[in-house]
């Protein structure tokens, strides 16, 4: 596999200048011959589709919802980092590229990076332009609110639901463009395979969620923008929907996937309350500004938190990391969470919960205050969990949040199949090991407003396409490769739901590969995974046909890839001999528990070739070379 | 606790439906209310039988996808709350629970719980929208938007578009949710140019779709999730006068 990053010479400044003036055009009046497929409707694939057809091409954009509307970033919460010095806090497009390739702990690609930190201005531009009701200060104009891991102020946000109201800007650009004609949407629509022709690709094959009717689809490129693989852990912050199909078909297609082992694991959101359990809800890490971590000192206090008094209280983020306490990083504290109630300390239901106490917060500021900052999160807590924060401490603990690992991508954010391009948090993306909050929109609409939309024009207009029909041969065998499968699934004649597969699937991943891994526990999960896997082909049951809208049938197909992908995760953490980020490997610590990089064997991109079923894939390489950004160890202390 | 559901099935748009009756024996007060369902659904499954569809997503209440009509009520009896967001301590020992689609013309049901709500897209695509080419926008701190104007606007921009408001309305009016939009765009200064014409071409889509008029029952307000007032429906009801006034001169 030839892994060529295409970055472009010069200095890193000027780059994505030059580049946009070095590459090809497609002239106006040629878009129009031109079709695209965008496969997701987020924040990437929305804003990619709306801006391609705004500038003339033909798309055809999928989405698995009823509606494009609502992709899974509506739920994000916090805000959208952007570098434009409003608090004149000192903030530029250099301190946001190097804040991101610190927090990504030395494991991105430097051009990428700083091409994010250059478009994040632009971005901010073009929501307010299409009427995003970001917060504002009483003068007018825009306010900011800081976030984990910067010393700038410069998230910006539209109350709880900054998430909600980009995804409803680009939703509406879209809209516009559906009803222009430039794109034709398909809703309930699910992409089960991609069709790669003479090696590029070509097209998609998917599933009509209504009528169960297999179809395929041709164009010169196609966009994948279909989010993060958090649900292959069953629980997580992710909705129920979320899944990896469409980036795990396309890396049996020939797509190199980078890094899956890096996951992010986030330390704010709410305990499992029993087996029942669907997802896992966060709450804005904004909590750690006030609240208070602890756990009792005593391992299997019975005693209800009131009754613990302050001195058989471990307030153990304070005490490890007096500098940065309760605010150090996502993956710190979340493993340390983990830490404290591995040892017996954990509260709540079955001990799988630390305390966040505003007892003191309100004591300081005033119930009034802490009402006005984090009301609105108080009042989500007490529905879900009955209890009053006001008066209990709230119970939290880490849940599988966001995926840094996706599809491997180059400069252009073309993968290693010509023509399958990969946007938003699909690819391997801009964040290394680790992402800092309020960066994945940031990424998201970067790529999808203004990478994809200048980069595709560059292959369209520098590549000679065969013209190629639904009967080629190829197409047929894709189609029916996905018609089998789905037989497969329906006539199967087991017991078991595709649920249940998945809920232990997740319970054995979280287990030997959540937030802290070993070498034991990633060979036995290797064992054990392929073992489930073939029980689920010979014991799953799938009622219902295939010719109606079937949930049964699109959780079962989600759910065997799932195990596929699993497995791939565990092999690239046991490879990945070394702590960064997000991957903790409990063999490469500090004496005093921290991550442990190696920079001389593991400053590279993992990117996993697939070499065919039933043999190992093949692990490649992308160098990465840290030209302006100096490589160190991360401190918090 | 042990309950017993009613649930509605329906094959497809055209075919009869009915109610099953379902027992849920073993509910625990800190499900959440699609878990509950979710556990029912499991059990069929391992009966061999069919599980009834219902349309989920994001189960935290943003997504809009979730809603149903629980005992005669959209998203239950809670309020302010999407049918995700419902958790079984509201419920107690016994209860008997009624469980069916939203019932609307421009509403069909596709199968059991879900209905096409296609018809919100389309209101959106006939003008819920500021146009804005990617790339031509100008710096945002150009454009000064009084903080209570962003404050309102995001009051209104907080619809989930989960057609609940619909499902209450006698009339299955449609016009909640519409005035959210309008009213959200409409509130700041970059939604001015096209201001009027949004107007007129959203209500021409929402009468088209086969939504009903609004008679001010406020039933909408009383069950929307996210609390959208009807004050919006009266700014709406200014706004369409207006732009009724305006037509001539936007046409010379
Ligand atoms: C609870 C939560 C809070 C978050 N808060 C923040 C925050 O405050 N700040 C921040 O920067 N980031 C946040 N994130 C992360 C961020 O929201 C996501 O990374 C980002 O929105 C992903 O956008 P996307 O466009 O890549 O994918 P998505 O929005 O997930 O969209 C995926 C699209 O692909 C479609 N799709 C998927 N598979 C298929 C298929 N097989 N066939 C057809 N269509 C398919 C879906 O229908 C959907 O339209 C949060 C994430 C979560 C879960
Ligand atoms: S106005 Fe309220 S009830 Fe109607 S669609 Fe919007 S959120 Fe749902
Ligand atoms: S499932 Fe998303 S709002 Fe209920």
């Amino acid at each position: 596999m030839e892994l060529n990053a295409h970055v472009p010479s010069g200095p890193i400044e000027s780059k994505w200048q030059r580049h946009q003036f070095d590459m090809k055009l497609v002239n106006p009046a040629n878009k129009r011959k031109y079709n695209v497929i965008v496969v997701g409707s987020g924040l990437a694939g929305g804003a990619a589709a709306a801006s391609l057809g705004e500038m003339g091409y033909r798309v055809d954009c999928f989405c698995f919802q009823d509606s494009p509307r609502r992709a899974h970033s509506i739920a994000a919460q916090g805000g959208i980092n952007a570098a434009k010095n409003y608090q004149n806090d000192g903030d530029s497009v250099h301190r946001l590229f190097y804040d991101t390739v610190k927090g990504g702990d030395f494991r991105a690609r430097e051009a990428n990076v700083y091409r994010l930190a250059e478009l994040s201005a632009n971005i901010i531009d073009q929501c307010v332009a299409q009427g995003v009701p970001f917060a504002r200060e009483y003068g007018g104009t825009l306010d900011n609110r800081s976030f984990g891991g910067a010393q700038v102020s410069r998230t910006f946000y539209a109350r709880g639901q900054t998430g909600q109201q980009l995804l409803l800007g680009a939703y509406q650009a879209l809209s516009k463009q559906i009803a222009a004609g430039t794109v034709q949407m398909h809703a309930r629509t699910e992409m089960l395979d991609l069709i790669v022709i003479d090696g590029a690709a070509r097209g998609i094959v998917t599933r009509d969620l209504v009528t169960g009717e297999t179809k395929s689809w041709l164009a010169d490129a196609v966009l994948l923008c279909t989010g993060g693989y958090s649900n292959v852990f069953y629980l997580s912050t992710n909705a129920i929907g979320c899944n990896a199909t469409a980036i795990w078909r396309a890396y049996r297609r020939g797509a190199g996937f980078a890094n899956p082992c890096y996951t992010q694991i986030h330390p704010t959101c709410i305990p499992q309350s029993g087996d029942y359990q669907s997802k896992l809800t966060l709450m804005s890490e904004s909590l750690r500004n006030d609240g208070r971590i602890w756990v009792p000192k005593q391992a299997g206090e019975t005693r209800t938190a009131d009754k613990v008094p302050e001195g058989e209280r471990d307030y153990y983020l304070e005490r490890l990391y007096p500098s940065f306490g309760n605010l150090c990083p996502r993956d710190i504290a979340s493993r340390r969470a983990k830490e404290q109630c591995d040892a017996g300390r954990g509260v709540g239901p079955g001990g799988g919960g630390v305390y966040l106490d505003f007892a003191e917060a309100i004591g300081r500021l005033g119930r009034r205050t802490v009402e006005q900052r984090y009301g609105n999160l108080f009042e989500m807590y007490e529905r879900i969990t009955g209890e009053d924060p006001y008066t209990v401490p709230m119970r939290i603990y880490p849940a599988p949040h966001y995926t840094m690992g996706g599809l491997w991508v180059d400069y252009n954010l073309m993968s290693t199949i010509p023509g399958l391009h990969v946007l938003g948090e699909a690819n391997f993306s801009d964040h290394g090991a680790n992402r800092l909050g309020a960066s994945a929109l940031m990424q998201g609409l970067a790529d999808g407003y203004f990478v994809a939309p200048a980069t595709l024009g560059h292959y369209l207009a520098s590549t000679k396409l065969a013209k190629v029909d639904l009967d080629h041969p190829e197409v047929k065998r894709t189609e029916e490769e996905v018609a089998n499968r789905t037989r497969r699934l329906l006539d199967n004649p087991g017991k078991r739901s595709a649920m249940s597969f998945h809920r232990e699937l997740g319970a054995l991943l979280w287990e030997k590969c959540g937030m802290a891994r070993n070498r034991e526990g990633l060979t036995e999960a290797l064992r054990l995974i392929p073992q489930l896997r073939e029980e689920f082909w010979n014991d799953v049951t799938v009622p219902g046909t295939g010719e109606s809208l079937n949930q049964s049938l699109e959780r079962a197909g989600r759910v065997g890839d799932f195990f596929e992908l699993a497995e791939l995760l565990c092999r690239d953490a046991l490879e990945r001999e070394e702590s960064c980020g997000g991957h903790f490997r409990e063999e490469y610590q500090t004496e005093d528990g921290e991550a442990q990089r190696r920079d001389d064997l593991f400053a590279h991109a993992a990117v996993w070739e697939y070499a065919g079923e039933d043999k190992a894939p093949i692990r490649n390489t992308e160098q990465l070379d840290f030209e302006y950004v100096k490589p160190a160890q991360r401190s918090y202390k | 606790m042990k309950l017993t559901l009613h649930v509605w099935r329906q094959s497809g748009p055209t075919a009869p439906g009915r109610f099953e009756t379902y027992v849920a024996p073993d509910v625990n007060e800190h499900m959440s209310f699609l878990e509950m369902l979710d556990v029912v659904n499991e059990r069929l499954t391992a009966e061999g039988k069919e599980p009834f569809a219902f349309e989920h997503d994001c189960r935290e209440g943003i997504c809009g996808s979730c809603g149903m009509v629980i005992n005669g009520r959209p998203h239950g009896k809670t309020g302010l709350t999407a049918t995700c967001q419902l958790h079984m301590r509201h419920f107690s020992d016994g209860e008997e629970l009624w469980i069916e689609p939203y019932r609307a013309k421009a509403f069909p049901v596709i199968r059991d719980l879900i209905v096409d709500r296609s018809a919100f897209d389309r209101i959106i695509q006939a003008g819920g929208y500021i146009s804005a080419r990617t790339g031509s926008a100008p710096e945002a701190n150009a454009i000064l938007v009084p903080k209570p104007a962003a404050d309102w606007a995001m009051d209104a921009a907080q619809c989930i578009g989960c057609g609940a408001c619909v499902a209450a309305c006698p009339n299955a009016s449609a016009m909640l949710f519409l005035s959210a939009k309008v009213s959200h765009l409409g509130l700041l200064p970059q939604g001015q140019p096209e201001r009027y014409e949004r107007v007129q071409r959203m209500l021409e889509q929402h009468d088209a779709e086969g939504f009903g008029n609004c008679t001010n029952h406020g039933a909408c307000e009383a069950v929307c999730p996210k609390g959208i007032s009807l004050d919006f429906i009266a700014k709406l009801n200014r706004d369409m006068l207006a732009s009724a006034l305006r037509a001539p001169v936007a046409q010379e």
